[in-house]
Formats: C-alpha cells, sequence, structure tokens
C-alpha cells in the first residue's frame, strides 16, 4: 500500500491505480511460531516497542478474562470479550499521538483502556450505571458505539472538523467485519474520501457478526477492497501480529497526517468466544474451527519472538503478568462496590436546561422514592 | 420527481436573481428598514448572519453550496464565505447526519439541510441514536450544537415523498428541539437561536410559507439577537391573534390556516384566538393552557396525520391541564391518517378555513349555534 498525496491520483485511465490495493497475502511480520519476517513496505518495530506492547497484550488478556467473570457473577451486565483480538485492541491505542482521537465499539474495551481511560469508567457502559462513563475530550476517546458504523461518520466529522481548523489530529475508526455492511460505512468510506480527511478505518475481521460468517456477509475479494470503490488505499494485515499491525496502522497515521488523506485496514483475527456471554457460539461453529485459531494466538507468537531475542525472561514475565493481576485487582474492587445512581440525573442531561416537562416528572420520582423512603 | 416537484414548488415571486448578502446589510447603513422580505429571504440572512458572527458555524448539504439549495435558502453563502463553510456533500443523508455529529463533537456549529422532509429519513439512525442521545450518554461532555434544517409539509402541489409532515418522529425523540415558524420574523429569529443553542436542533421550515412575505426590518432583527435583545422563541408559544370564545392552537404551515379561519370566524361574530405554537418541544403549556382556560374551548390544527402525532399530544397536555375550564372536549383538525396524498388531492387532506370552522360549530356552545 503506497499512499497517494492527492485524491486526484486516485483516478487512473481504464483500471484501478495499483497503489490502492491491498497486499495479495495480509501483511505479516512475525508469524505464529514466532519467526520474523521482513516486508518491503513495512519495518517490524523497534524491539522495544514491541516488548511495551507485549505487556498490553498481557494486560488486555487480563482485562477480558476478569470481565468475563464479573458477568458470570452478576457484576456486569454482559460483555463482549476482544480475546484473541488483544494486538489490533492494543495496536489501535498505541498507534496513536494525544491529540488524536479513537472511535471505538462495543468490542473496544480493551483498547479503550490501553489509551488510558480509567477502567471503571470504561465499565460503567456494561454495568449498567449510565449509556457511558468516561469523558470523551479528556483521552479523545469517543463513547464506546453500539449502532453498527454509525461512529465511523462521526469519526470523519471530528477529522473534517480538525482539518477545517489545520490541526495536526488524526482519528482511528474502528468497526467489525458483518458492520462494513451497514450503509454507514460506505457513507463514512466516501465521505473521507472525497473530503480528503485523516482517519483511518480500521476493521477487525473476526470472522463472524454475531452468527453470521464472513462469506454471509461480502464477496469482495477482501474487506480491504472495498476501499478502491471509494479511492483511497485499502490493506491487509494478520491482525494477531502486533508487529505488523503497529507497522501498518502505524503507516497509515503517518499518511493521514501529512496530508495522504484516509485508508481502510483490514486485520483478520478471530472471535475466540462467543459474541458476548449472552450467545451460544455451538450453535452456529463447531469447536474445532476455534481450535485452529489457537496457535495463531498473539501473545504466544510474540513471547516466543521476545524470548529468541533474550528480552524477554522469567522476571520480566512475572513483573507483567503481576501489573496486568493489578489492573484485574482494581476492576474486581471497583465493580464489587456498589455505586449509587442518582435517579435525577436521568432528567439532567436530556438538554442543556431542563424543560419544564422534564422538571415535572422529575418532581414526579422524587415524590415517588421520598415516599417509599418513608415507608421503608 | 425531483425536479417535478421543484418545478411545482417554484416560487410564486421568485426572487429575480441570487440573493444578494450585501442587501441584507442595507437596513442596517440607513435605507429603507422595514421592507417586505421573504420567508425564504428572512432564513438565508440568518444563515449569512450567525456564519459572519461565528466562524465555527457550517452550512452543508445536497446543493446547497453554488446552487443555494433547491429552494435557495442558502444562496450566496458559498460565494460569502467559501468552499470551506458552505459546501455540498455527497447524497448521503445518513452521511451528512453523521459527519455533523462529529463536527459538532469538535468545536463546529453545523447547519445541515436535508433537501425535502421524506429525504430525511435515510438519516433517522444517526438522529435518533446519536444527535438526540450523545449529550446525555456523556452526561452532559458532549454537547451537540447544531441544526437540522428540514424543508416541511406539504401544499405545494408536490409529488410524493416531497409533502410529508414528520414532525411527530422529530418531537417523539427526547434530546431533539423542535422548532416550526409561521412567520417571517420567526424564521429568522428563530433559526438565529437554533444556531446559537447549545442543544440539537430540528428546525422545520413549511416550505408553502418560503414565498410568503411580510414587512419586517431585518436589521433590527440582527441587531436585537447581537445586542441580546431579542425574545426568546425556544420554549415559547405566541397569541397570534386575540380572541375570547375559543382558542386554535396551530404551528408552522397550519398558522396562516388558522389566522384565515379566525379572521372568517369574526365575521360570523365568533371571536377566535389563534396560538401559534412554534417551538413543539420544549412545548410551551402555560402560554396554551392560559389562553384555553380563558376561552374555554379549544381545536388544535396541524396537517400531520392525527394518529399519534403532536396534535394528539397538546390535546392530551391541554385535557390534562384544563379540565375544569373545558365547556367542551379539545377537537383536532389534522391530515388524514393516509400517506399524503398527489397534488390533485391534497386540498382534501389539508385542514382548511371550512373544516376549521365545521369543527369550531362543534364545540358545544350553549346559544346552540
Ligand atoms: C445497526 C445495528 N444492527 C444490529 C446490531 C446488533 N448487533 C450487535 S453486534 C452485531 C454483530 C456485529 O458484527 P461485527 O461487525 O463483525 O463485529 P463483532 O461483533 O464481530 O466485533 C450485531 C448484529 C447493532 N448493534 N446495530
Ligand atoms: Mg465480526
Amino acid at each position: 500500500m503506497t499512499i497517494p498525496t492527492n485524491s486526484d491520483s486516485t483516478r487512473t485511465e481504464g483500471g484501478v491505480n495499483a497503489q490502492l490495493l491491498p497486499s495479495p497475502v495480509p501483511v505479516q511480520l512475525i508469524d505464529h511460531h514466532g519467526e520474523a519476517h521482513s516486508d518491503a513496505r513495512y519495518a517490524l518495530p523497534d524491539p522495544q516497542a514491541l516488548l511495551a506492547g507485549y505487556a498490553r497484550l498481557i494486560s488486555g488478556r487480563r482485562i477480558n478474562d476478569q470481565a468475563n467473570a464479573l458477568v458470570r457473577q452478576g457484576r456486569l451486565a454482559v460483555y463482549p470479550s476482544s480475546h484473541g483480538q488483544e494486538a489490533c485492541q492494543v495496536s489501535a491505542a498505541l498507534v496513536l499521538q494525544s491529540q488524536d482521537w479513537l472511535f471505538p465499539t462495543y468490542r473496544d474495551t480493551v483498547a479503550v483502556i490501553t489509551r488510558g481511560v480509567d477502567p471503571l469508567e470504561v465499565f460503567t457502559l456494561l454495568r449498567g450505571d449510565w449509556h457511558s462513563g468516561y469523558d470523551p475530550y479528556e483521552l479523545h476517546v469517543a463513547p464506546q458505539a453500539t449502532p453498527l458504523a454509525t461512529q465511523l461518520l462521526h469519526a470523519v466529522g471530528v477529522a473534517h472538523a480538525a482539518k477545517l481548523r489545520g490541526e495536526d489530529t488524526v482519528v482511528l475508526a474502528l468497526c467489525g467485519d458483518g458492520a462494513t455492511s451497514e450503509g454507514d460505512f460506505h457513507e463514512a468510506l466516501n465521505f473521507a474520501a472525497v473530503f480528503h480527511v485523516p482517519v483511518v478505518f480500521f476493521v477487525q475481521n473476526n470472522e463472524y457478526a454475531i452468527s453470521v460468517p464472513l462469506k454471509n456477509q461480502s464477496v469482495a475479494p477482501s474487506l480491504a477492497h472495498k476501499a478502491i470503490g471509494y479511492g483511497m488505499p485499502g490493506e491487509r494485515v494478520d491482525g494477531n501480529d502486533l508487529a505488523a499491525l503497529l507497522s501498518v496502522l502505524g503507516a497509515a497515521v503517518d499518511s493521514a497526517r501529512s496530508g495522504g488523506g484516509p485508508a481502510l485496514i483490514e486485520a483478520h483475527t478471530y472471535r475466540m468466544q462467543a459474541h458476548t456471554n449472552a450467545d451460544d457460539a455451538t450453535r452456529y461453529r463447531p469447536a474445532e474451527d476455534v481450535d485452529k485459531w489457537i496457535p495463531k494466538d498473539p501473545i504466544s507468537r510474540l513471547r516466543t519472538y521476545l524470548r529468541g531475542l533474550s528480552l524477554l525472561d522469567e522476571a520480566a514475565e512475572e513483573q507483567f503478568a503481576a501489573d496486568a493481576e493489578a489492573v484485574a485487582a482494581a476492576i474486581r474492587a471497583g465493580l464489587n462496590a456498589d455505586v449509587e445512581v442518582d435517579p435525577q440525573e436521568l432528567f439532567a442531561h436530556v438538554y442543556t436546561q431542563q424543560t419544564a416537562q422534564l422538571q415535572e416528572q422529575a418532581d414526579l420520582l422524587r415524590d415517588e422514592l421520598s415516599r417509599e423512603a418513608v415507608q421503608s | 420527481m425531483t425536479q417535478i416537484s421543484e418545478r411545482a414548488a417554484a416560487p410564486v415571486e421568485a426572487p429575480a436573481r441570487p440573493a444578494d448578502p450585501s442587501a441584507a446589510e442595507s437596513s442596517a447603513t440607513g435605507q429603507p428598514a422595514a421592507t417586505a422580505v421573504t420567508f425564504a429571504k428572512a432564513l438565508n440572512t440568518a444563515l449569512a448572519d450567525a456564519m459572519a458572527a461565528d466562524d465555527s458555524v457550517l452550512m452543508f448539504g445536497e446543493d446547497v453550496g453554488p446552487l443555494g439549495g433547491v429552494f435557495r435558502i442558502t444562496d450566496g453563502l458559498t460565494a460569502r464565505f467559501g468552499p470551506g463553510r458552505c459546501f455540498d456533500t455527497p447524497l448521503a443523508e445518513a452521511g451528512i447526519m453523521g459527519m455533523a455529529v462529529g463536527m459538532a463533537m469538535n468545536g463546529m456549529r453545523p447547519v445541515v439541510e436535508m433537501q425535502f422532509d421524506a429525504f430525511a429519513y435515510p438519516a433517522f439512525e444517526q438522529v435518533v441514536s446519536h444527535v438526540a442521545k450523545l449529550p446525555n450518554r456523556t452526561k452532559g461532555r458532549v454537547l451537540l450544537p447544531m441544526v437540522i434544517r428540514i424543508p416541511y409539509a406539504g401544499g405545494i402541489g408536490g409529488v410524493e415523498h416531497h409533502c410529508d409532515s414528520s414532525e411527530s418522529y422529530y418531537a417523539h425523540t427526547p434530546g431533539l428541539t423542535v422548532l416550526a415558524p409561521a412567520t417571517v420574523r420567526d424564521a429568522y429569529l428563530m433559526l438565529r437561536e437554533a444556531i446559537a443553542s447549545p442543544d440539537p436542533v430540528v428546525f422545520l421550515e413549511p416550505k408553502k410559507l418560503y414565498w410568503s412575505k411580510e414587512v419586517v426590518d431585518l436589521g433590527e432583527l440582527r441587531r436585537s439577537f447581537e445586542d441580546g435583545s431579542a425574545p426568546q422563541t425556544i420554549g415559547s408559544a405566541v397569541v397570534a391573534r386575540s380572541g375570547t370564545d375559543a382558542t386554535l392552537i396551530a404551528y408552522g404551515p397550519s398558522v396562516p390556516t388558522a389566522m384565515a379561519a379566525a379572521a372568517a370566524a369574526a365575521e360570523e361574530g365568533r371571536s377566535l384566538e389563534v396560538i401559534d405554537v412554534r417551538s413543539l418541544v420544549p412545548f410551551d403549556d402555560e402560554t396554551v393552557c392560559a389562553s384555553v382556560r380563558r376561552t374555554g374551548r379549544a381545536v388544535v390544527i396541524a396537517e400531520t396525520p392525527g394518529f399519534a402525532s403532536v396534535a394528539a399530544e397538546i390535546v392530551a397536555r391541554v385535557q390534562e391541564r384544563c379540565f375544569h375550564s373545558l365547556a367542551a372536549p379539545v377537537r383536532r383538525v389534522t391530515g388524514f391518517d393516509i400517506p399524503y396524498p398527489a397534488p390533485k388531492l391534497e386540498h382534501h387532506f389539508l385542514p382548511s378555513v371550512d373544516r376549521i370552522l365545521d369543527t369550531v360549530d362543534e364545540l358545544q356552545w350553549e346559544d346552540g349555534q
């Protein structure tokens, strides 16, 4: 993927500009045996960056496990796990600078936490206290979006505003493979390309949209190829290879930042667990399919690679595990404590100034609650 | 289809040439202050004034750039403010709406035009799931100061999909402010207020009123807005005509019809008050109910199909609040519960002076009239 300097250069006589085409196979820099491969266009990241990324993978996996446990204990209403997709999650956060924006979905809790948002604020949504618990402006992380692909357009808007003001901001917008069938996905890519704004669309192709496999979702050569129809470059990358993800996403972010316009990156990964804890994946996919992906795990290959370079030893592993456990413990402690949600807040944020009608309804609820309190 | 309707909707008194932004200035520089101004010109001037006053105000949508919009409401804005401030987008309403959300998140005050009422529906998910909910979802940390302008409702001989009264969908959605001006003066003041509002506003522009004229001094309105003396229109209804016997409650395209009905009733010796609701959400219970308590009778008039509509809501609110002052049940004159009719049949659908007066006659008058 070589990124054109302006949108006009994507138009060629009688054919597709080859520069827009994704690689014939997903870019891979470290294979699942932990062996590095060189790539003509994408450099292997610095080993220290990979080591730091590895620590985030360990922490991300622990967060996924902890959240699943909290659902079983009734502390979270539901959790869409990114188990197996941690390399995508971690890289999405790590390639951004502080002024950049991240637009995550319901599945991207680990990415949001990796960006630095307080896990307890992130879990406000899934715990059921409020629809979003963190301040989007603090670390430039939009609320986790549930209506599929809708957030991609908001990402385009944020980038468009940044461009109009001459700001040095890149927006990374996440979605799943299923979401690429939504109209908003296409409108977002088209708008981003036409207005030539700095957005990187990052599709985590985990092969399923709840129960529906990718083959029933799209018969395009790849999801990354969809970029070509909008005149933007597409690229595909091994979604379990943190090194390749950091390199490919990093290049797209750099290009967007330097005025190269938007890009679409498809990561090939796999949803190792059910859609959420409420889903029964045995109804639509055999366990053997999942087993095939176990050797491709994002953590094990990077461990082998880093151990081979003698960058990772027992002590470092123990330290990373302990750090991850500390994050999990803080999440447990925070979620085991009951928080009071003031029901009056229900009426406080619908409009900046409460309407007379909402004031009446707030009074009604307050009155009901005070009578209940007297009775009990 | 759109072309046909545009012809049908073509201005009766079309502006002879593209609106000249400096023309709006003339009143500020001592030229004839109050002149006959169209509703469309008032909206155009409000947009231009808002864009001049605040660089973060942007205008975009379909054909709103060099063409100036199919109704010419954005006429001259691209020329005056440049293509970064007023521009055409690809043809995709959800795209327009979703991009506006992101721009509003990031410091802009976007004004978007949906080309026609029924062509706003592709954007409905963005409106309901994000425009209306994002400020609440984030406990007010993310505000969306954006305006969704919608040329709306019928009475223009438009073909299918060009005449929907879609207000009830928006009014039913918590988080949206929904406005429907009926006068040239309000067109200016309410659009300025909508653009200044920190909350998202659905701004319904009755198509059939675009070419109605009123003598107003736009320069004075601009100054009143800028020195803070302009009346607050959001959340406030107005008494458009005073009367004592019954209250007609109307908004947007139905206000002139209600006014005509009141004038006709006066000739028959009946004094009807007309309330112009103008702000559907927030709704001004106080002004509406004060009038009904005075008169003891009320008819709500709206073009929308009546079932589960804003008109139905107004009836319910008035009944709940004014029951002991009422001499008769509150009645409705609305469109029928049918898809908007074809041009040759629309006059059967639209609330008419006769239908309003017939309904007023049924309000259990003691004199048996
Ligand atoms: C507009 C919309 N339709 C349906 C849903 C229900 N839904 C939630 S997740 C999901 C599957 C999405 O699959 P994909 O985009 O591949 O993301 P993944 O869950 O695999 O991360 C569906 C159908 C939704 N959230 N939004
Ligand atoms: Mg998927």
